[in-house]
């Protein structure tokens, strides 16, 4: 689909596809595009060109009842109590009342928020406001949920309740679109990824795929002796001397090499204390894409 | 529909469920019975009656102030000095001395009192003295008293409105009032329901929750919601304020009636036969300044009146709310909101300007075209109505606030569905009417 607004392009020739069941990680720079992308997928704005399909049908407005999003900026009425305001939110996600109550109930004793239910939503911390926009986003149970940084504001023991849960509705079948900065995340819950640079899908794939896509054939290793000598086909990066007597070095693997000839060319002359292969972290992947390219700063 | 209608509920019974509500609900009508109500029962407040020291050197007087709940007048002899001396030690409160050349001097009338002379009692004195100083000097210029005041005539005329049905004691000063009344609660509710929702959109946006909603619900049915619910808010109100006022201020009135007619009984019976009391209470009736308004008031189409104010409330609300709204999308905090609602208030503030013209004039041109142009016609159309206006007047205004308020819910729904989700763009007239013709 393509998206422009008056003084620029936010999403061109994007063609992406979330397969069920998954948890999608959506990635980019700030101004990339990934809100567009959201809000279309909300139906909160149309693209100017292109169709979404859901579950094989074109996206319709009874749809949303199938969806739940967590937008980044996050809000509730302040001034409304904390029960009455998941209650409405539910029922404006076509819950009936009842239904709705008696899942809030069950979710209320599920984090803690039982004590809180009758008060004003601003007397919360930010920690407890952020346990009911998740609530409000997930309770009419949709088959697809959008994140959009769900972890910011978290501490630490609220982030980790916040993965359980995520892994949990993957779990129970829910489809998951990720968007976030944080690639520690990425790595940990994602399957699949797609990064927007600059309006357009620059990387999309399986996660392990990617991995491998951006990986450079190169090991470290790590042992102890005289500095080895390598036959042709590898090559060494760098070499440091972490410890005494002991040496890491990079390598990596070129023309005419394999792994199992470089280990077995390694044994004969060192003590191997350990051999990984080199995989990128996303973060790397990250930088590497959108690095060098002309990031614009501002936000939309 | 289901879901404006859930939102309608949640954006009345927020503010319905508020204290201050409640609190503006009870409290004006409390108000509007006190402002009659409490000078009324002043006036039948009696305290103890007080004693006055009359030192009359003109030998005139005795006789011609008459004692009542208030004042008990005693007439006394000697030197004022003494008088003075005597006063402090007595229960008198004041020491009133009539000089003997008070008729040729009238400003040589006295009184002395330990505290302040209350105004009321120097008013009395004042105008008993002055009566009798100008009824000698009549006499003393060969006037009978009893000619001047057969004389005494009030000319009041009548006034009648003439129209199909026929001739009607009407009554322009009724009329004004209850124009000037009728616009002004208009435009005071146009105005601060109008706010109300543009808040209500703000603080939606600030806080962000704009976005959550929206994805459950099209910014139409989030923007339809909250201008009805904050709507019938306001409607609810008037109900409130027109039942309770009517409970209390007749619960008062016939409190205050039954008082006044006790106190007539009793002032009438001390003097005078049953026959002539009631003689007494029906000239109190006729008197009364009350039964003309009334009667007036019996003659004006009420009926009418109110469902036009319900109308031209409907409409005017809708038409200045959307407007309000697409304001409240267009920032971030109320403070930013003042210069883009210049635009919107300056035909509000101007439709109140022309009423005062309308209400004096209300068959002028000017007052024709301001109840005819949407922008000014809910206020102006009001103030006009109480003097009669022609039906296909009233027609053409009609029809043109139902395209009025069409027309800018339009064009605030164009405006709105952009501006919620635009942030930390500084919004300017320019920039709305471009929003206007983006595509959705």
């Amino acid at each position: 689909m393509y998206k422009r607004y008056a003084s620029h392009t936010a999403l061109s020739d994007v063609n992406l596809s979330i397969p069920k069941g998954s948890i999608f990680g959506l990635l980019g720079p700030n101004g990339a595009g990934k809100t567009s992308f959201i809000r279309i997928i909300n139906q909160i704005t149309a693209p100017d060109e292109g169709v979404v399909l859901f579950d094989g049908q074109p996206l319709q407005p009874h749809h949303i009842e199938r969806i739940g999003y967590l937008p980044e900026e996050r809000g509730l009425y302040k001034k409304m109590k904390v029960g009455e305001q998941l209650l409405y939110l539910a029922r404006l996600k076509g819950l009936p009342a009842s239904e709705a109550t008696e899942r809030l109930k069950r979710w209320a004793i599920k984090f803690d928020l039982k004590d809180w239910w009758g008060k004003n939503v601003e007397d919360l911390s930010k920690g407890m406001q952020q346990k009911c926009q998740f609530i409000a986003t997930i309770v009419h149970e949709p088959e697809l949920i959008i994140l959009d940084e769900p972890f910011s504001g978290f501490d630490p023991i609220n982030a980790n309740l916040l993965k359980d849960e995520i892994l949990e509705l993957k779990a129970k079948g829910s489809t998951i679109i990720f968007s976030t900065h944080r690639m520690e995340s990425v790595e940990e819950l994602c399957d699949h990824i797609a990064l927007i640079n600059r309006s357009k899908v620059v990387l999309e794939g399986e996660k392990r795929a990617i991995k491998n896509q951006f990986k450079d054939n190169s090991f470290t290793l790590e042992y102890s002796g005289a500095k080895p000598v390598l036959p042709g086909g590898y090559e060494e990066v760098n070499s440091a001397e972490i410890e005494p007597g002991v040496t890491r070095t990079h390598v990596r693997i070129g023309e005419g090499g394999s792994v199992n000839g470089l280990i077995g060319s390694l044994l004969g002359q060192v003590e191997l204390h350990s051999f990984q292969e080199n995989i990128p972290s996303f973060n790397e992947i990250f930088i590497k894409t959108v690095g060098n390219a002309n990031i614009p700063v501002s936000e939309v | 529909m289901n879901k404006t209608l859930l939102i309608i509920q949640r954006e009345y019974l927020v503010r319905v469920k508020k204290r201050s509500f409640l609190i503006v609900t009870l409290l004006t009508p409390l108000l509007i019975t006190a402002l009659y109500a409490v000078p009324a029962l002043l006036f039948f407040a009696s305290d103890e009656a007080k004693t006055i020291q009359i030192l009359d050197e003109s030998n005139t007087f005795r006789g011609k102030l008459k004692n009542d709940e208030d004042y008990i007048f005693t007439f006394i002899k000697g030197s004022l000095e003494t008088a003075k001396q005597k006063l402090r030690n007595s229960d008198a409160t004041a020491l009133v001395l009539i000089p003997k050349d008070i008729v040729e001097k009238p400003g040589g009338l006295q009184i002395f009192a330990e505290k302040t002379v209350s105004m009321g009692l120097q008013r009395r004195i004042e105008n008993v003295v002055q009566s009798e100083v100008r009824n000698q000097r009549l006499a003393n210029a060969g006037i009978d008293v009893k000619v001047v005041e057969d004389n005494r005539v009030n000319v009041d005329a009548q006034t009648y409105s003439l129209n199909e049905e026929g001739e009607k004691s009407s009554n322009s000063g009724v009329a004004t009032g209850i124009g000037y009344a009728i616009a002004l609660i208009l435009y005071m509710s146009v105005f601060l329901s109008g706010s109300q929702v543009m808040n209500g959109v703000i603080e939606e946006k600030s806080n962000r929750i704009i976005e959550i909603v929206i994805s459950s619900v099209k910014p139409m049915q989030l923007l339809l919601g909250k201008i009805i619910g904050v709507g019938l808010v306001g409607l609810t109100q008037f109900m409130l304020w027109i039942l309770l006022t009517a409970l209390i201020s007749s619960a008062v009135t016939g409190l205050l009636k039954n008082k006044l007619e006790e106190k007539v009984r009793k002032e009438v019976s001390v003097s005078a036969s049953p026959e002539q009391a009631k003689q007494v209470q029906a000239q109190l009736q006729a008197q009364n300044p009350m039964a003309k308004v009334n009667e007036a008031l019996a003659n004006l189409p009420l009926g009418k009146l109110l469902l036009c104010f319900i109308f031209y409330y409907i409409t005017g609300f809708l038409l200045y709310s959307s407007l309000f709204a697409a304001v409240g999308s267009a920032v971030e905090n109320p403070s930013e909101a003042q210069q883009l609602l210049f635009p919107v208030t300056i035909p509000l503030i101007l439709s109140i300007i022309l009423m005062t013209y309308v209400i004096n004039e209300p068959d002028s041109k000017v007052a024709f075209w301001a109840s005819i142009i949407p922008f000014t016609a809910p206020v102006d159309m009001m103030a006009r109505l109480p003097f009669g206006v022609e039906t296909w007047e009233l027609l053409l205004s009609m029809s043109l606030m139902i395209v009025g308020f069409l027309s800018t819910t339009w064009l605030a729904a164009r405006i709105y569905r952009v501006g919620i989700l635009m942030y930390g763009k500084k919004a300017t007239l320019r920039e709305l009417s471009k929003w206007v013709f983006y595509k959705a």
